[in-house]
């Protein structure tokens, strides 16, 4: 099951993180208490210019060290600290939440036309892929993901989220099927910018994962969702694909719809279908990914999990039920149900 | 039989369900009906699931609010009214009595219904009555005043499902009408493309004698939301039904 929400102020006017909070705990019958998380952006204008590293050591004495060299080695770090976290009765902190501000040095990379992002990608996956106790859980400019294993409220609490202020917010509440729940394993999932939750399961994933391979995108956190923001990543930042091209590549038309498609739709929507083959998503989900500029969301092309998208003056919101929306915006405006496979989006205004 | 024969004492309970879950909900809603009453008003309704579920006898329940998720399941008897949309299968698997949603519904929409009536004054989602049933006298009906989405009807066994497209454009754009249908009909306001029907489906005149049997239900749909029945009933209707009775029977089976 699961259960989504994400919510965007279009005139970037900040949010704390009751509301949210609340919300995903309206839907807790979608979870099962083993993975809740929030990611928010907006969250440190006074290191907006640094990547955020969010990472989870086993131990900081043992497994920082190597992160710290790292980082090092391809850039500075402006500040650290550990995540401030308040221990709640029934979650049991596994890990040390810790958060680095790092600045790439550019002259590392400057074949790249973005060297800074390349330079973090690769950290992100040297990280991640070396198994030595450290993983990075989030790596963009003012944002955070704040995520572990336990009910909403109570990660909420852990970090207390409430203490936070940002303009776009997600949030998911976790019921995992396949894999066992664990930290790394909980919602949302991010790379750079971008930030990822889900609610049902990539069928497709071992296609989808061998495809982003072949880029450079490592998966290594055991669960289907993480593919997904490495193929948005993929077809937005570096193919520059627009972000509804890149959901009809992910999710995009029956062949029986293509053909009957007037002539340029049916040109576009082939040369989609046979370019991206392998990022297409199979099985049920529903999604929103968001980046620092807006926030969209999308279903799998024959609808099998829910999504409900609600606006209220300058907010969007999209979540799994209609309730949870209500729950943060009693007066919510318009109400609707986006159709398969077809993105709701919004931009942040500028 | 369980339950209780509602009406019998009357009068209205009202329960403010702010804040309160479900399970405290469906407590209060059953010791209201056990005791007697007729009508049981729910208040500041705001995503509580299962609502009325299992419930027998002839209590009526006004649901002010956005009721959750199978919201009369296995229902048998009662009357929910509900002002406000609802989220995924109201009616699910239930059994009789009525459910009437002043609004919208999610998707899976009267699932597996085996009996009573469900009335959606506005549009649903995705596989409006897939699996409906019917068995000797119980016969379940599904009708739909605005749209409905892709899978409408799918895998259906039995019942009846309308849907009228009020309010402009086709009532059904979308694919997969009837994938799997092997009893029951489906009658939709307006012409529907015939590449939307689903594997198993088939088109079947529309007549005199059809428009007869759907002309208590849709009268019944039109009094529900103050429309003209009439107006309503007048239109061309696509019919839909089983192209077999065994869609499948050579994928499963040798003969």
């Amino acid at each position: 099951m699961c259960g989504i929400i994400g919510v965007m102020d279009r005139g970037r006017k900040e949010m704390d993180g009751t509301q949210i909070r609340r919300a995903l705990a309206q839907m807790n019958e979608r979870g099962s208490g083993e993975g809740a998380g929030y990611a928010v952006y907006g969250c440190y204008p006074e290191y907006r210019d640094c990547y955020a590293l969010h990472v989870f050591f086993d131990n900081i004495h043992e497994n920082k060290q190597a992160v710290d060299d790292l980082l090092g080695q391809w850039g500075r770090i402006v500040h650290e600290g550990q995540i401030p976290t308040y221990d709640q009765p029934n979650l049991r902190k596994i890990h040390a939440p810790w958060r680095y501000f790092f600045k790439p040095e550019k002259s590392l990379m400057s074949w790249s036309p973005s060297p800074e992002d390349d330079i973090v990608t690769h950290v992100v996956m040297r990280i991640n892929t070396d198994h030595r106790g450290a993983l990075v859980i989030s790596s963009g400019k003012n944002m955070g993901v704040f995520k572990a294993s336990g009910w909403p409220e109570e990660v909420a609490d852990f970090y207390r989220i409430q203490d936070y202020r940002g303009y776009l917010w997600l949030g998911h509440n976790r019921y995992p099927t396949n894999t066992p729940g664990w930290w790394g394993g909980a919602h949302p999932f991010n790379l750079l910018g971008w930030s990822v939750v889900h609610n049902g399961e990539i069928t497709s994933y071992g296609t989808n994962q061998r495809y982003i391979q072949s880029y450079g995108y490592h998966c290594t956190m055991f669960t289907d969702t993480e593919v997904v923001a490495y193929l948005i990543d993929l077809l937005v930042r570096k193919h520059r694909l627009p972000e509804e091209l890149a959901v009809r590549a992910l999710a995009p038309p029956f062949w029986d719809e293509i053909d009957v498609m007037g002539e340029r739709e049916r040109k576009l929507n082939t040369a989609l279908r046979l370019t991206y083959g392998p990022a297409l998503m199979n099985g049920p989900f529903a999604i929103v990914v968001a980046n620092p500029s807006m926030m969209m969301g999308f279903t799998d092309r024959i609808k099998l999990r829910p999504l409900v998208a609600g606006e209220c003056g300058d907010r969007l919101y999209i979540s799994s039920e209609e309730a949870a929306i209500r729950r943060m915006e009693p007066s919510v405006e318009r109400i609707w149900m986006p159709r398969a496979g077809e993105p709701v989006i919004g931009r942040v205004n500028g | 039989m369980g339950g209780t024969m509602g009406g019998t004492m009357g009068g209205t309970i009202r329960i403010d369900a702010a804040e309160m879950d479900y399970t405290t909900l469906n407590r209060k809603i059953r010791s209201a009906a056990a005791g007697g009453v007729s009508e049981v008003i729910l208040d500041h309704v705001l995503g509580q699931r299962f609502i009325a579920d299992g419930l027998r006898g002839t209590v009526r329940l006004i649901i002010n609010g956005v009721p959750g998720g199978d919201l009369g399941m296995f229902m048998s008897g009662p009357t929910c009214i509900v002002h406000g949309n609802a989220d995924h299968a109201p009616g699910n698997t239930m059994d009789g009595g009525m459910i009437v949603i002043h609004g919208s519904a999610g998707d899976a929409v009267a699932h597996s219904m085996r009996g009573g009536k469900v009335l959606v004054r506005d549009d649903i989602g995705y596989r409006g009555g897939i699996h409906m049933k019917e068995y000797q006298e119980k016969s379940p009906v599904l009708m739909v005043g605005g749209n409905a989405r892709a899978y409408l009807g799918e895998y259906m066994a039995g019942g009846l499902i309308i849907v009228f497209g009020i309010g402009g454009g086709a009532a059904v754009t979308e694919r997969g009408i009837g994938s799997g249908i092997h009893g029951g009909e489906i009658y939709i306001r307006g012409p529907v493309e015939d590449r939307l029907l689903g594997v198993g489906a088939k088109k079947k005149p529309f007549g005199a004698a059809e428009r007869k049997r759907i002309a208590p239900f849709v009268q019944e749909f039109a009094s529900h939301f103050d429309m003209d029945g009439k107006a309503l009933l007048d239109g061309d209707y696509t019919r839909i039904g089983p192209a077999s009775a065994r869609p499948f029977a050579s994928k499963y089976t040798w003969e």
